[in-house]
């Protein structure tokens, strides 16, 4: 599983922060990094919820 | 206890219900799942309305929440441009505006909310409010015909983000707001007083401790009335005065309507119906308190919610920290959590002077709240505080 965030739709509102603050984080530049773009297996029902609730639905899940 | 529906019904087509419908797909439901919604748009994302395409730099469509394609393949089926008029709960019948009676078995109400208009001002155009797709793009068409002035009638979120926008696009914009200071109850005076000088920094004439007495014009509107005598030239007039749930059409059903749909916390209204979104009022235990919210994210969540509701009658109460996000000219301002305009500001980081920094609410020892300007990590961070029922100190002493 491999994380996809379309920069050009993110807004940068830390939605998906606040549910995986260990593979997303908005830093002081009002950016967003990703800390881990391959999560393992056992952190993909936290990296669906991220999907789901994204206002800009901005992410997505590459299976590579 | 009842068994899980066979078949369910949702009625409203947009943000709550197109969540609901999606949530039963992924919780595995497979029998028929159909979405009934008044406007003619397959659902769309409302915020954009008074960003993005207000201003023109997207295309209505890049709006969209979904697309045919999206919705056949998870089966759902819609029902667009059709309204429900009425609901009986003993036969499960919804009666629909071209007279015909559907069967329902299980049902979410999503109907949302429409604006508050001003009386009087029905038949002069130039008048608007903006809720839909179509009341965008009337506003948009008034906006590119490059009007001379611009009246927003109240300054709440939506009337600030139409001032912002219409400045945007280099009119003159004049915003009427009955408080002495914007958005004090919901804010605070000192808060609320930030958000008024952003406005006054952008050049809008920003008039406030004065209603609006009248709105007038010869076929198209010319004039705004003060309640301090005043009059103010006008092309285009925006009312963002609030809004009123859209629940006429329960009237009778047996349902509990008061200012919503009330439902359990569970979001339950009845035997295998459920509410969720701008409609519905709920008690959330998280705040020990009841009550009804209109933001984006509640929608898209109580949605889910409220489709998890039916399937399984124990998945327990919905207790979110409300948030939500509004963007005027280059600050995202976020709010979550429940404040009063009388809980205890405290900022917590950055500077108010710089329009970049968040400040925490607090009451009765708790933190209830948490502004932010630009900064949404901290917002994120101290919504989680909130969640964990923390108290204003802990949340004081707190370094993110
Ligand atoms: C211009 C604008 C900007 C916004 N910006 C933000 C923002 O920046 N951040 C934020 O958090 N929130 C924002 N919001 C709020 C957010 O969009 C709403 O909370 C959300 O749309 C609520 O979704 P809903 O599905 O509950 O209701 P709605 O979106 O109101 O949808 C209800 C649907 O039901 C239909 N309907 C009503 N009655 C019937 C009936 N009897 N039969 C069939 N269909 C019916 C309606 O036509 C409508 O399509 C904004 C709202 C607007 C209008
Ligand atoms: S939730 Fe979406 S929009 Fe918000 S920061 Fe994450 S990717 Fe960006």
């Amino acid at each position: 599983m491999r994380i996809v965030v379309d920069f050009d739709l993110c807004e940068s509102n830390a939605v998906c922060m606040q549910i995986a603050p260990d593979i997303f984080e908005v830093r002081d530049d009002d950016f967003l990094y990703i800390l881990n773009e391959t999560p393992g297996e056992g952190d993909r029902s936290r990296v669906e919820e991220c999907v789901q609730r994204c206002p800009k639905q901005a992410i997505s899940i590459a299976e590579d | 206890m009842t068994q899980a529906p066979r078949a369910i019904t949702i009625v409203g087509a947009s943000l709550a219900g197109l969540n609901a419908a999606e949530a039963l797909r992924r919780e595995g439901f497979d029998g028929p799942v159909t979405l009934i919604g008044a406007e003619s748009h397959l659902p769309y994302d409302r915020p954009p309305l008074s960003k993005q395409v207000l201003a023109g730099d997207w295309e209505p469509e890049r709006a969209a929440l979904t697309d045919p394609e999206e919705l056949e393949e998870d089966g759902i089926e819609s029902r667009l441009g059709v309204r429900a008029t009425a609901l009986d709960l003993n036969t499960r019948q919804l009666t629909l505006h071209t007279g015909e009676t559907v069967e329902f078995d299980g049902l979410v109400i999503a109907t949302g909310a429409r604006c508050r208009t001003m009386p009087g001002t029905e038949g002069i155009s130039g008048v608007h409010v903006l809720r839909s797709l179509d009341d965008c793009l009337a506003l948009r068409a008034d906006f590119e015909a490059m009007p001379q002035r611009v009246v927003v009638v109240g300054a709440g979120f939506i009337g600030a983000e139409v001032a912002a926008t219409a400045r945007g696009r280099g009119l003159d914009v004049t915003m009427v707001e009955a408080l002495p200071t914007p958005l004090s109850r919901v804010l605070g005076d000192a808060m609320g007083e930030v958000c008024a000088e952003v406005h006054r920094d952008h050049g809008v004439d920003l008039r406030t401790a004065v209603g609006v007495e009248h709105i007038a014009g010869d076929g198209r509107v010319e004039r705004v009335t003060l309640s301090d005598g005043s009059t103010i030239d006008a092309d285009v007039v925006v009312v963002g005065i609030g809004v009123i749930p859209n629940t006429e059409w329960l009237d009778g059903s047996g349902l509990e309507v008061d200012d919503g749909v009330v439902c359990d916390a569970s979001c339950l209204a009845a035997d295998r119906v459920t509410a969720a979104g701008d409609v519905a009022r709920w008690p959330n235990e998280l705040f020990g308190e009841t009550m009804r919210v209109e933001h984006w994210d509640n929608a898209a969540q109580q949605g889910a919610h409220a489709a998890r509701c039916l399937l399984d009658a124990a998945v327990g109460p919905f207790t979110p920290v409300p948030w939500f996000w509004s963007d005027q000219y280059d600050r995202k301002i976020q709010l979550a959590g429940r404040v009063r305009g009388d809980d205890e500001v405290r900022v917590v980081t950055g500077s108010v002077e710089e329009r970049r920094f968040a400040a925490i609410y607090g009451r009765a020892g708790r933190i209830t709240g948490v502004l932010g300007f630009n900064r949404p990590r901290h917002v994120m961070r101290y919504r989680a505080l909130i969640e964990q029922r923390a108290s204003f100190d802990e949340a004081l002493a707190a370094e993110f």
